[in-house]
């Protein structure tokens, strides 16, 4: 089985416990909504102060959610041991790797637009026609990025005592680069404070390159790191 | 032609306790062997060591021709180990898992049909998710998710628990069947009785040594 | 010290009476505070006050050389987690001495933050600001405790050794990232080091001597912390062969 193969019916698999369990549309859906309500409440319903720090609101309830979703994710191979029936059967641990990030992506993308569209609800935050293409680039990047290193420290965390505990202390760290450059660069999207779309562009790179790094990275590492 | 397994004086280390503490132990292609011995013996970690999952500390181990002391990733894919976990995805249906399994090595959708037919799974439970099976009806799945894998060397620990009578003998034909098909076997039992009549073979595990036992 | 000896010919390791040192880490003990004693003496005393910052300016003494040597130990971390995980190179060896240098690394960083900010509140009237590297740092020093507390999972040596030696390389990836994301958020923000310029001979020759005494003092902490790892592992090793005598009595 070449690795393609194993990480879509890895991520075909993912999605499937997804749709019969419903966790992320019942469970961490509304959580992620929440975390924007208060946003609200702690920074007083002020519509000038929350429409200017729309962007970055959005990106921390992602990251709060992404926490959760790879708890989860990582908590349904662990229950029943088939992680380690995964290892047994001598699948390759890159295409889990690639398998899990992709439905955790897949999961990242839905959650982060029901997440925007609390902000224009919420937030009053407005589009622009001529930040579509910098926004939709945005989301792809920073949301490739954060899947796969909430894959990496996920499985990582997945077998150790504490891992509630353990797996923030090592996964925010590493997103803060992303939580800068993706707001910054969906600032410059949504035209806030003044900002043009051309902004934007650079953090991109920044998000690209952070993506592409942990992909090639985890994908290597990852049968160290899940290996008991 | 090469033991299936052949260990010499092989330790390994659980969280610093010694689980084996110099087994040797050969197993030839076909037979059905089965551990017996208290709890905490180490028979569970006779059987992961076979599987690739616990390092070899000292000592040789070879399993299906691959050295587990050089590297214990190779010869996963062609053993399959049944521990206290099913290795099941409680959200997913019966069928939903043995597909899975099985797809993780290319089997054909004939292949995976044949292995739930085999196991008794009848039409009836394979649209319901694992989580809402009973003990036996989960471990019939997780020996069709085996069958399903085309394993060479089955690794079972305590595979009669939580069967009723039909399971059990129903996992005995299918044990037989395997063997005789070229498959190996080993099985960590309490239940000598039942999987003595079944194994070709008995041997003892205490104190992480191996031991024959006469029949 | 030979630190790979297989544990079944291992002969009594170092009994109390012979502790981790030898005469060269005596040596470079007594070296070390010796310099310590001179940073004293230089820092707090010989060297004049700074025209702007007074007497303030002798928090550096302590600062720039134990960030110098933060980093420095993040960097052995580095190569030493490298030079496991690349299979010619391949010992326990280089895993405790990556784990040795990353706690004193942590240790350092931490004066490092507690110093740094002090000297902000003196110079320029704040604890904290958001420089590209100033932030970097207290990532770097959060990102080695979760280091740290990856090496405490558990497993056997060389799974543990695997494990964080591909924390530390991602560590390592993740300094320019946030280094970088971190200076271009905030692109207008002052530079506010000490121009060397401005600093007297004298002043210059305190914080060389800062310098020289911490690195001596870091090689002296990590040999002897890397030999306490060498000896932890030793006497798991040991335990296991009583364990597995103890065991085979059960049969």
């Amino acid at each position: 089985m070449s690795t393609w193969r194993i990480a879509r019916l890895i991520a075909a698999k993912d999605l499937r416990v997804e749709w019969r369990s419903r966790v992320l549309i019942n469970q961490v859906l509304p959580f992620a909504t929440l975390v924007m309500v208060m946003f609200a409440f702690a920074l007083d319903n002020n519509d000038r102060v929350l429409t200017r720090v729309a962007p970055g609101l959005v990106w921390l309830a992602t990251m709060f959610s992404l926490l959760v979703v790879v708890q989860r994710t990582f908590a349904v191979e662990t229950a029943d041991g088939a992680l380690d029936a995964l290892q047994v059967a001598g699948v390759r641990p890159g295409g889990v790797f690639l398998g899990k990030a992709l439905a955790l992506a897949a999961q990242l993308a839905a959650l982060e637009l029901v997440l925007m569209g609390a902000a224009v609800v919420l937030y009053r935050t407005e589009f622009q026609a001529g930040g579509v293409v910098l926004l939709v680039t945005t989301y792809l990047a920073a949301t490739t990025g954060l899947a796969f290193v909430g894959t990496l420290y996920g499985g990582l965390a997945a077998g150790a005592k504490g891992r509630e505990t353990l797996l923030p202390l090592l996964m925010l760290p590493v997103v803060a680069p992303v939580l800068i450059g993706a707001t910054r660069a969906t600032e410059a999207a949504l035209g806030t404070e003044g900002a043009t779309p051309s902004d934007g562009w650079p953090w991109i790179g920044l998000l690209t390159l952070f993506a592409a790094l942990f992909g090639v990275g985890g994908t290597m590492a990852f049968g160290s790191l899940i290996d008991e | 032609m090469h033991p299936v397994v052949r260990l010499v004086d092989v330790v390994a280390v659980l969280g610093g306790f010694p689980a084996l503490a110099g087994a040797t132990l050969t197993v030839e292609r076909g037979e059905i062997v089965l551990l017996r011995g208290p709890n905490g013996a180490g028979k569970t970690s006779l059987l992961r060591l076979c599987a690739g999952l616990l390092a070899v500390e000292r000592g040789e181990a070879t399993v299906l021709g691959c050295d587990l002391a050089a590297d214990r990733t190779a010869v996963r894919s062609r053993v399959g180990l049944l521990g206290h976990a099913n290795g099941l995805y409680a959200d997913l249906t019966v069928a939903d898992n043995v597909r899975f399994w099985g797809a993780t090595v290319g089997a054909t959708p004939a292949e995976i049909a044949a292995a739930m037919e085999r196991m008794g799974l009848a039409n009836r439970l394979l649209d319901v998710p694992v989580g809402r099976l009973s003990a036996g009806q989960r471990r019939r799945t997780a020996l069709a998710c085996l069958v399903a894998r085309r394993a060479e060397l089955w690794l079972l620990d305590e595979p009669h628990a939580g069967l009723d009578a039909t399971g059990r003998d129903e996992l005995d034909s299918t044990l037989r069947a395997a063997a005789a098909a070229g498959a190996t076997v080993m099985v960590a039992s309490h239940e000598l009785e039942r999987a003595g009549a079944l194994a070709s073979r008995v041997v003892e595990v205490v104190g992480g040594q191996v031991r024959p036992v006469a029949r | 010290m030979n630190t790979m000896t297989p544990p079944t010919s291992t002969p009594a390791p170092a009994s109390p009476k012979h502790p981790t040192s030898t005469r060269f880490t005596r040596a470079l003990g007594v070296a070390s505070l010796v310099g310590i004693g001179w940073l004293v003496a230089f820092g707090l005393f010989l060297s004049p006050n700074d025209r702007v910052h007074k007497t303030g300016v002798r928090i550096l003494y302590i600062h720039v050389p134990s960030a110098w040597l933060a980093y420095l130990a993040f960097g052995v971390t580095g190569i030493a987690s490298g030079l496991y995980l690349w299979k010619r190179t391949r010992s326990l060896m280089w895993d405790r001495l990556a784990g040795a240098s990353a706690e004193v690394g942590v240790l350092f960083m931490g004066i490092t933050l507690v110093s740094g900010s002090l000297w902000g509140r003196i110079s320029w009237g704040t604890y904290w600001t958001w420089d590209a590297r100033l932030t970097t740092t207290a990532f770097l020093f959060v990102t080695y405790i979760g280091y740290l507390a990856v090496r405490d999972l558990g497993g056997t040596h060389q799974q543990r050794a695997r494990r964080s030696a591909v924390m530390a390389l991602l560590a390592v990836l993740e300094v320019p990232l946030v280094h970088y994301s971190v200076k271009w958020w905030r692109p207008l923000h002052q530079n506010e080091t000490v121009e060397e310029g401005k600093l007297s001979g004298l002043m210059l020759f305190s914080l060389f001597v800062g310098i020289i005494s911490f690195t001596l003092l870091y090689v002296w902490l990590v040999m002897h912390r890397q030999r306490v790892l060498a000896l932890n592992d030793q006497v798991d090793d040991r335990g296991l062969d009583v364990a597995l005598a103890a065991r085979r009595e059960e049969s």
